[in-house]
């Protein structure tokens, strides 16, 4: 049940710089300037203690998880399941729903080929169900990260289901209204992001899932955008898969994870196979773990899941809340910000709409890669291109923006210096004469 | 404003990036049937950043170039500069102008431009020292190696 609380106060620039001192690169300068480090939806900066707890696993716990008699194996079994179980808590599931893997890109990869898997027949009686086939209908959204497009164009194209899209309207919200009619009978899949990573739009999940759930289908949600900055909790959201990686929440590259409603992951047929997710092995044939072993094959990323879990430590003590409340109030100093500025169309929601602290932004006749080029010069990270969302810039009439992101760790002054810098960017390129 | 970024952005640059010479109808009936033609298309998959290049050879001299495309400033200047550069050289003179650029590009800010040969092209030195950006300048020099070679076929 959720909980009603009182809105919570965001940090405060005091906390924010205390924050700052956990994380070392901050302080670094990028071409003779002190870093503005705006490029968090990429991947997010590491604070010492998430560094620390890789080191101190691999000096002092180091061993292979699941087997072996000595103890150092039994300290890093430990070690690595306590990294599940905070994961696991950090966005209200079970232990046991929680498959780690190395990123979203390869959790939502998973449930693609352990759906693809049953539609082969494999899994038995309890995987029938996730059978798909022509006539069958999958349904994603045109705002989708490429990492949840491309898996379910290759699903579609293995089973012989057909691939259908939400479409999004002008200022890139979705449209719910068709998408009553896109989702239909045949609809056994809905896929889409909960955050857009372009548009900073959060979509409305409780109306989705409900369309789901009135046809039977599966929903999967793409959470990148979303765990890292907002309070994040399953069993409210009641979606059946949610993807989310490491790096983008403050822990290593090679880690993420997939949450997996319980009774779907004891159903469905692996995607890897190999080690560590068996029971009994004849030459012929194998039998699998429960989940989520059955979904962990070969050696796993350990030291990955243990900062991970130090990642999520220090999210959670800061404050979901809190971090939500910093970033609304960033992301919407950067809107309003670039609005004001001449020649600049900002993508997505406008200012004083609901966003995540990101926004996307084209600069009339700069083309986004000069405007980047222009801003690291002046020691702002940003990033351009399509953010892996080229059908949803093509729709915007784009081929690609430049996008600046957020974090907890960046300040008010930090949101202005970028400000600052962009509105300088049509003169240098004489695009504002 | 930094010279690091004044060396990349050269005013030549910034001008052939607003003024984009040769830019205009790529189709073949655009030049004389007598002519050799070939086209080729490139993109950069990292920034999207397309070309469409076409000449025209009489013998082995390019009479004409024209090309299409969307980009970033280096990459529009570059086609421009490059279309400038090029007309009226023979095959030899261009392959020659081509190996000059691309070394130029690899090197990483320890080569000076050789201007007899690159001309205008020589303004893109500053590129070399943006490992980034390299693939940006290079777009339509790839575009007309190809398309010499499509039209030779």
């Amino acid at each position: 049940m959720p909980i009603l609380s009182a809105p919570s106060h965001p940090l405060s620039d005091d906390e924010v710089s205390r924050i700052r001192n956990d994380f070392p690169l901050l302080s670094t300068e990028l071409n003779g300037r002190p870093l503005v480090y705006l490029d968090s939806g990429a991947t997010s900066q590491n604070p010492v203690s998430v560094m620390e707890a890789e080191q101190e696993y691999y000096e002092q716990r180091n061993a292979a998880v699941h087997r072996g008699a000595h103890s150092l194996a039994v300290e890093a079994t430990d070690a690595y399941e306590n990294a599940r179980t905070l994961v696991a808590s950090f966005i209200g599931a079970s232990p046991e729903e929680i498959v780690f893997t190395s990123n979203a890109t390869e959790a939502l990869n998973l449930v693609a080929y352990s759906l693809s898997n049953a539609s082969l027949g494999l899994g038995g009686e309890a995987a029938r169900p996730y059978a798909l086939g022509p006539g069958d209908s999958i349904v994603v959204t045109e705002m989708e990260h490429h990492a949840n497009l491309i898996p379910w164009q290759e699903l579609a194209a293995r089973t012989g289901a057909t691939l259908r899209f939400i479409p999004v309207d002008d200022d890139g919200a979705l449209r719910l209204e068709e998408a009553a009619s896109v989702i239909d009978g045949s609809t056994r899949l809905l896929a889409f992001t909960h955050a857009s990573n372009v548009l900073g739009t959060i979509n409305p999940v409780a109306e989705l899932v409900s369309l789901a759930r009135k046809v039977g289908a599966l929903t999967v949600l793409d959470a990148c955008q979303s765990v890292p900055h907002l309070p994040v909790n399953v069993a409210d959201l009641d979606v059946d898969f949610v993807a989310f990686s490491g790096h983008k929440m403050l822990g290593p590259t090679g880690i993420g994870a997939l949450y997996g409603r319980s009774k779907h992951l004891h159903a469905m047929p692996p995607f890897l196979t190999g080690g560590s997710m068996i029971t009994t092995v004849t030459l012929e044939r194998a039998e699998y773990l429960p989940p989520p072993a059955r979904f962990e094959a070969g050696t796993q990323r350990i030291s990955q899941a243990v900062a991970l879990g130090s990642a999520v430590n220090y999210l959670a003590e800061t404050g979901m809340d809190r971090i939500e409340e910093w970033e609304r109030i960033l992301g919407e100093r950067l809107v309003s910000g670039l609005e004001a500025i001449e020649g600049i169309r900002v993508l997505g929601p406008r200012a004083g709409q609901p966003r995540i602290g990101l926004a996307a932004f084209d600069v009339d006749g700069v083309h986004a890669h000069d405007v980047g080029q222009y801003l690291d010069s002046r020691g702002i990270a940003v990033r351009v291109g399509h953010h892996c969302a080229q059908p949803l810039h093509r729709r915007l009439g784009l081929t690609a923006s430049t996008r600046a992101s957020t974090y907890l760790y960046n300040t008010t002054d930090e949101v202005d210096a970028f400000l600052a810098a962009v509105a300088e960017v049509r003169s240098f390129f004489g695009a504002s004469a | 404003m930094s010279s690091e970024l004044e060396s990349l952005y050269q005013q030549i640059i910034l001008d052939h990036a607003k003024r984009r010479v040769g830019q205009g109808p790529t189709d073949p009936s655009s030049g004389a049937d007598s002519l050799a033609t070939g086209e080729s298309h490139q993109l950069n998959p990292i920034c999207g950043d397309e070309v469409t290049l076409r000449v025209w050879l009489e013998d082995s001299r390019i009479e004409r170039v024209a090309w299409q495309g969307a980009g970033c400033a280096i990459s529009m200047a570059s086609a421009s500069v490059l279309t400038e550069l090029v007309s009226g050289s023979t095959r030899d003179e261009m392959m020659e102008q081509l190996d000059r650029f691309r070394e130029l590009m690899r090197s990483r800010g320890t080569v000076e431009p050789d201007e007899e040969v690159l001309g205008d092209a020589a303004a893109f030195a500053g590129v070399s020292r943006f490992p980034a950006r390299v693939k940006c300048a290079m777009l339509a020099w790839v575009a007309l190696e190809e398309a010499v070679l499509a039209a030779n076929r």
